[in-house]
């Protein structure tokens, strides 16, 4: 839980556009401003395509903006020289695990090398020994065995590849902790395993996470607050039972009539509310505070209307 | 009714360094045209491998122990590879689990999307890059025209899925395998890709095999569901029997590990332990060091399948006359309950 507001992490106004200027211009993120709070975990959810990847991948500085900042404890990482001390500290504290397990790990390297790849590079480990008893143990913090550690990525199911991953990533202790669909690819029971254990090990560390996922009904159990993107912008944040309870924007109430439930008769009665994008087009629009930390992307009129209806 | 396909008694051995891994441990299964059988099970628990194995797609290191797979009344285990190449992307496709690797990141994905056609029919190269742009915008890519050309890395990770529906589909397959193809994506397009698979199921009568563990897509698409643990199928039924009158501990314990949105628990349920090492399966019921319902017989012996109804059985030792009765989870009693009143006075466990 979050006792204070510090912002760890400051996005503001970002822009990202793919071969700008060419046919196939995509604008990735448009003008995209949040706050991650130390010790928080801030769940991004949204449609296939809104965004949530280029973000998570803009606050590792994995491409250059084409507008707006990424501020980590305060710095610009923008200005962080390559192989300075600052950039080496950086990399460290800002772990990523990644959507797709099978692209993700070297396909040539041992499990064991691909979880102390970080171990290596930050001199975490001064002796084979102590090597591999840190891989052993992070093996056994994400549920995988001793065992493992000789093989090969292709020697394991999906779900399996996505705890060597979150290994990997906790391996050098990092402070935060961007995931990346971590659980998509697992089945149920695993799932909430990694959901108890990431949270447990943000308990423990009092690590942030920025989880991104599509399924919102695991977002609820890990996020403090949750960020809903559509399109390359932000369309709502607020405190997860604020967006559960009570959402404003019609995107959000769209994706929570989607959520299906593990009972076929409720299933075969659903009926998902359809969001047309375009009623959010067209007017001047902007991520406003409609009610008190709960941020909405409208117009001037469709905020008084949110006001009035609550 | 037309049977599509037919598994018997399929076991699959691996060879690694570590030794021989048994990935596949006599599974059984049928499908009839038009059908829709949901496959939930554990990470690991051989979901993938059963279905590379009905579209001939053996790994190297690969090796069938017993068992034969009939697609269509044809023995696919002994076909020559051109043979299953003409199957292939014909009356079987596959949508893969993972996207990237079933796409070609150096061609176009028009082109990926066309080649179906253009390897099994006497379609025009244009043709069939006309209907590679209609089935990408069916399957939900913006701009689907003006993006035939771009290349698998420009697209977010659910739109390379629906690039690689948009392949499967394109040439109207009798039976599409779906491993896990709606994992990537937001729940609004979920339902969109599953009403879009009844769609295509509905004109075309295809037979659907679906793999995910997610519980909610399956109660919405399945008319069948086999559960799957450690290599083998461990319960099977329809989606109501599953959903409302489960008896496999491992699907008590599946179906309790499911978030819902009206829960309040601030802890997930999850099942303890992790699946046994296929190297070395164990002895008796491979579930059991995590069952907390496990008796002695669990550890001594595998438990063969009890029938619960004509469609529905469970490989649990549970359902064996001399068998204690247990106190099943909260919530399983909830389901069986709904099954009760669904079948009358109907005696549940
Ligand atoms: N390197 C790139 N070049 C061109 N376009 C890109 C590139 N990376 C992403 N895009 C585009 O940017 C948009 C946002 O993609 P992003 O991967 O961030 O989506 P996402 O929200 O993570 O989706 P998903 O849930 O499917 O993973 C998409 O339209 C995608 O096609
Ligand atoms: N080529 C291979 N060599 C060795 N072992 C393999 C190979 N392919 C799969 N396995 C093993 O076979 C077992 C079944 O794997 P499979 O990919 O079918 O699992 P799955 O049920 O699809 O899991 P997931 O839900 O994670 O995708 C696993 O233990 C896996 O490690
Ligand atoms: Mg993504
Ligand atoms: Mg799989």
């Amino acid at each position: 839980m979050i006792t204070d507001k510090t912002p760890l992490v400051q996005v503001r106004h970002l822009v990202q556009t793919f071969n700008a200027g060419k046919k196939d211009e995509v604008r990735a993120l448009q003008d995209v401003s949040f706050d991650i709070y130390k010790g928080e975990t801030l769940g991004l959810v949204g449609e296939s395509g809104s965004g949530k990847t280029t973000t998570g991948r803009a606050l590792i500085r994995l491409y250059q903006p084409t507008s707006g900042e990424v501020l980590f404890a305060g710095q610009d990482i923008a200005k962080l020289k390559n192989g300075s001390a600052q950039m080496l500290a950086f990399r460290r504290q800002t772990q990523m695990i990644f959507q797709d397990p099978y692209a993700s790990l070297n396909p040539r390297m041992k499990v064991k090398d691909i979880i102390a790849e970080g171990l290596d590079i930050h001199h975490l480990v001064h002796s084979p020994q102590e090597r591999d008893a840190r891989v052993a143990e992070l093996l056994a913090e994400v549920g995988l065995n001793e065992d493992h550690a000789s093989r090969y990525p292709h020697e394991f199911s999906g779900g399996q590849r996505q705890r060597i991953g979150i290994a990997r990533a906790l391996a050098v202790e990092p402070q935060f902790i961007i995931a990346d669909e971590p659980i998509s690819a697992l089945d149920v029971s695993i799932q909430a395993q990694v959901v108890n254990l990431l949270k447990d090990i943000q308990d423990k560390k009092g690590l942030t996470y920025l989880f991104i996922a599509h399924d919102l009904s695991m977002v609820k159990y890990i996020s403090d607050r949750i960020a809903v993107m559509h399109n390359g912008r932000l369309v709502e944040l607020a405190s997860a039972a604020e967006v559960y309870h009570h959402p404003l924007h019609p995107y959000t109430k769209s994706l929570l009539s989607a959520i299906p439930e593990p009972d076929p008769d409720s299933e075969r009665q659903r009926v998902p509310i359809a969001y047309d994008a375009r009623q959010a087009e067209g007017g001047q629009r902007q991520l406003v505070e409609v009610l008190p930390a709960h941020y909405v992307y409208a117009t001037a009129a469709e905020v008084a209307a949110y006001r009035q209806s609550n | 009714m037309e049977r599509i396909l037919e598994v018997k008694d399929l076991a699959i051995d691996f060879a690694t360094y570590a030794g021989t891994v048994h990935a596949i441990r006599h599974v059984d299964f049928h499908l009839d045209k038009g059908e829709t059988l949901a496959i939930v099970g554990e990470s690991g628990s051989g979901k993938s491998v059963t279905m590379r194995t009905v579209m001939g797609l053996l790994a190297n290191n690969a090796r069938v122990v017993s068992g034969s797979v009939k697609l269509a009344g044809e023995d696919i285990l002994h076909k020559s590879e051109k043979a299953l190449n003409q199957m292939r992307g014909n009356e079987v496709a596959m949508i893969f689990q993972d996207p990237m690797t079933s796409l070609d990141p150096t061609m176009p994905i028009g082109k990926q999307v066309a080649e179906p056609l253009l390897l099994h029919t006497k379609a025009t190269r244009a043709h069939a890059m006309k209907e590679a742009a209609r089935v990408l915008a069916l399957v939900g890519i913006p701009d689907a025209q003006a993006r035939l050309k771009d290349y698998p890395h420009q697209f977010s990770g659910g739109q390379r899925q629906r690039i690689v529906i948009a392949i499967a589909i394109i040439n109207h397959p009798k039976l599409l395998i779906a491993d896990e193809p709606t994992t990537a994506l937001d729940v609004t397009v979920q339902a969109q890709i599953v009403h879009l698979l009844k769609d295509i199921q509905a004109k075309l009568d295809t037979a659907i095999i679906f793999i995910t563990h997610d519980l909610g897509v399956v109660a919405g698409i399945a008319d069948r569901v086999a559960v799957m643990y450690a290599g083998k199928i461990i319960e099977y039924g329809t989606v109501d029997e599953i959903f409302y009158n489960p008896m496999h501990p491992y699907t008590w314990g599946l179906l309790e590990a499911m978030p819902t949105l009206s829960a309040t628990r601030k802890r997930l349920f999850a099942i303890p332990g992790t699946p046994p090492d296929l190297l070395t399966p164990p002895q008796g019921d491979a579930f059991a060091p995590r069952n907390p319902y496990a008796m002695k017989i669990d550890q001594e012996q595998e438990p063969p399948f009890f029938a619960v109804s004509k469609t529905h059985a469970a490989a649990t030792w549970l359902l064996h006359p001399d068998a204690p009765a247990v106190d099943p989870p909260a919530e399983i009693k909830r389901r069986k309950q709904i099954w009760a009143q669904k079948e009358g006075n109907h005696d549940y466990r």
